[in-house]
């Protein structure tokens, strides 16, 4: 009904993961971000990024296929 | 008490934000009760499908299933391979026709359909009880947990959540709950993988997490692999740390209990009624149980992690531990008690999961055999603050957080429906215009939410109503897969003959708990309370041996009932019974979507991973 979820879902976790990627550049090789050493504070801020990525360009994608 | 940067704050406020913008937003769509309590009908079954576990995936489920992978292992995921998605396949391809089909618009609506005004009533006013307390309980679950690890107030965690979930629910309806499940679904997931990941790193993957798991088999009298195979040591109750044996575990947990549960629960079944057409309505369970067999792996891990990392592990060397921040929070009488993390501590174990502390002493609890008692329950938050840095700690938590607002959400938007339908409109004022019973749907949700959090406090001060609550529940629920089998399956069966089989289930339940005792437990609410006849090696073997006796005996005084009672006409029955339905068709273009092949595909799967790890 009216909205498409993956619109929100998308800029969700996209801005999440801008958030995380943000702080986990700034605070990169501090002590205590680097649990068993992976920052991973960085490399999941971007899984998350990538993932709301690919949730708005599916949503795009069928709000095309549904105009056609 | 671990402290939180204003990163994870900030985390927790944009969830928070988007919770209720999803709400705000689709209150504009809300015109009808049906738009309200069944989301119009209209939502594709990718979303349903991922409600439908959401809605479950509540505190119970994210904390408990951590709680028992620490205590029972990968046995635990017997839950999932065994229970859980064998039922979800039942579900979508036998009965959601039924429930689809009928155009019920709620599962007791369905037996009033089917049967009759009483056994309808007999299952409203139980469900509608219940899940406002299960709310209140997991409410109670979550405000403990913050206070404990963050040191949060109680008060302020509970009426700020249960203020959140009220809010998304009274705009959005429906609608707005199964959006935000989905949200929430996500949320768990990208919240809890990075905890398996650094985890199982930690501990040199899962041969190293068997290896180290060994030693608390072997340190418990068990074989060296019971907390890492799920099978090899179902043989006998005393093999296994779970306490029982393969026929209680596949007839009483994945028979009984779990299609019991997904089968006749409202709180689950109303997302698929929500789906827009027949075909995604038998999609929704099906299409869920794909992401739900992969949740052992996301929630009973980090329970085993929690037995087997080791506190002075690598992750303590780079940052301020934050399990020796958290221990004096969870110690009652800090300094007295020696905890895990402490240097020098009397007793050396492996594993994060603090001691269980005596409310009067604060001291540690110990079991009959003198050895420690373990706090299960922290085993999943333990790890979060043992593993995360800042910024992922606050993902986690989120998680969390959400974990606990999309079971309370299941919970509340079932309960509104029930009330409104099932007891609102039949016994206390039918007829009225659809807009007074959509007033009445959002008064329902202010007045759910109230109680869950009244219960809440109730769960606070006197622990052991909960407990016999949950009893009473387990009761009430372990017939009612033999009366929904039936009704669907036999024409034959009566009206008459459903009561008379529910309410002696029940009594059965209610007498074979009375009887029964698990090994090493005092008489009184864990059973015994009419004289010990029998015991069970575990508790979950008795659980599993009551819901057995309470179907039993359901599904035989059905049957018996049925045949001295006046059957239905078939043609009354049309729609509501296998065999005088029309078989449905699918609207679906590609194989793979029809549920059939789905279904092969799904089942396939979970032979595969019980096999994997056998």
């Amino acid at each position: 009904m009216g909205t498409d979820l993956r619109v929100p879902l998308g800029a969700l976790f996209g801005v999440l993961g801008l958030l995380l990627t943000a702080y986990g550049a700034a605070t990169l090789g501090q002590p205590g971000t680097e649990p068993t050493g992976v920052p991973i504070n960085l490399i999941w801020g971007i899984v998350l990024v990538a993932f709301g990525l690919w949730m708005l360009l599916l949503a795009r994608r069928a709000r095309h296929a549904s105009k056609v | 008490m671990t402290t939180l940067h204003w990163i994870d704050y900030a985390i927790m406020l944009l969830y928070f934000a988007f919770v209720l913008g999803i709400g705000a937003m689709l209150r504009r769509y809300v015109h009808t009760s049906e738009d309200f309590f069944l989301s119009g009908r209209s939502i594709p079954a990718w979303v349903t499908g991922l409600a439908f576990i959401s809605a479950n995936l509540g505190a119970q489920e994210v904390i408990g299933m951590g709680a028992s992978g620490a205590k029972y292992g990968i046995a635990t995921s017997h839950f999932y391979w065994v229970g859980a998605i064998p039922a979800m396949v039942f579900v979508g391809l036998f009965m959601m026709p039924f429930y689809y089909g009928s155009r019920a618009r709620s599962v007791p609506e369905y037996l009033k359909l089917r049967f009759d005004e009483k056994t309808r009533g007999l299952n409203a006013v139980s469900f509608a009880v219940m899940t406002v307390f299960s709310s209140g309980i997991s409410l109670y679950a979550m405000g403990k947990l913050l206070n404990l690890l963050l040191g949060w107030s109680f008060d302020a965690s509970i009426l700020v959540a249960g203020g959140i979930v009220l809010g998304y629910i009274f705009l959005g309806g429906l609608t707005s709950a199964i959006y935000n499940e989905v949200l929430q679904f996500f949320l768990i997931v990208f919240g809890f993988a990075p905890l398996v990941f650094l985890g199982l790193r930690d501990v040199g993957g899962w041969a190293g997490l068997s290896a180290r798991l060994a030693g608390v088999a072997t340190g418990n009298g068990y074989a060296p692999g019971a907390y890492t195979r799920s099978w090899a040591f179902m043989g006998h109750a005393s093999a296994n740390p779970v306490g029982v044996e393969w026929f209680g575990l596949v007839m009483g947990l994945g028979f009984v209990l779990s299609f019991g549960y997904w089968c006749t629960d409202f709180l689950v079944v109303q997302r698929a009624m929500a789906a827009n057409s027949m075909t995604a309505a038998r999609r929704t369970p099906l299409i869920a149980a794909l992401p739900k067999m992969m949740f052992p792996f996301l929630v009973i891990i980090p329970g085993m992690l929690a037995m087997a990392v080791s506190s002075t592990s690598s992750v303590r060397q780079t940052r301020v531990a934050p399990a020796a921040q958290v221990a004096p929070a969870v110690a009652t009488a800090p300094g007295v008690t020696p905890t895990p993390s402490e240097p020098g501590a009397s007793e050396p174990r492996p594993g994060i999961v603090p001691p269980k502390l005596d409310t009067r002493t604060g001291q540690p609890l110990r079991d009959a055999r003198g050895r420690v008692v373990l706090d299960y329950d922290l085993a999943t938050p333990m790890m979060l603050v043992h593993f995360f840095p800042a910024g992922l700690l606050g993902l986690g938590l989120t998680a969390l957080l959400a974990s606990f607002m999309s079971g309370m959400a299941g919970n509340v938007t079932a309960f509104n429906t029930v009330w409104t339908y099932d007891l609102y409109q039949s016994y206390v004022r039918p007829g009225a215009a659809d807009s007074h019973y959509l007033a009445m749907g959002r008064f329902a949700t202010v007045f759910g939410v109230a109680v869950s959090i009244a219960a809440a406090y109730v769960a606070a001060s006197f622990n052991n109503i909960m407990d016999f609550l949950q009893l009473v529940f387990a009761f009430v629920n372990a017939p009612l897969f033999a009366t929904f089998a039936l009704g669907m399956f036999w024409p034959r069966a009566t009206g008459h003959g459903a009561f008379a089989g529910l309410v002696s289930g029940i009594l059965a339940a209610a007498a074979h708990h009375g009887l029964s005792l698990p090994a090493g437990a005092h008489v009184g609410v864990k059973g015994g309370y009419l004289g010990v006849v029998t015991t069970y090696p575990s508790e979950l073997a008795q659980t599993f041996w009551t819901a057995i006796v309470a179907w039993v005996t359901c599904f035989v005084v059905t049957i018996l009932v049925s045949l001295v009672t006046r059957a239905r006409a078939p043609d009354e029955l049309r729609g509501l019974v296998y065999g005088l339905t029309p078989k449905p068709s699918d609207d679906v273009k590609r194989w793979y979507e029809r549920p059939g092949p789905l279904a092969v595909i799904v089942l396939t799967l979970t032979v595969g991973l019980n096999l994997i790890f056998f």
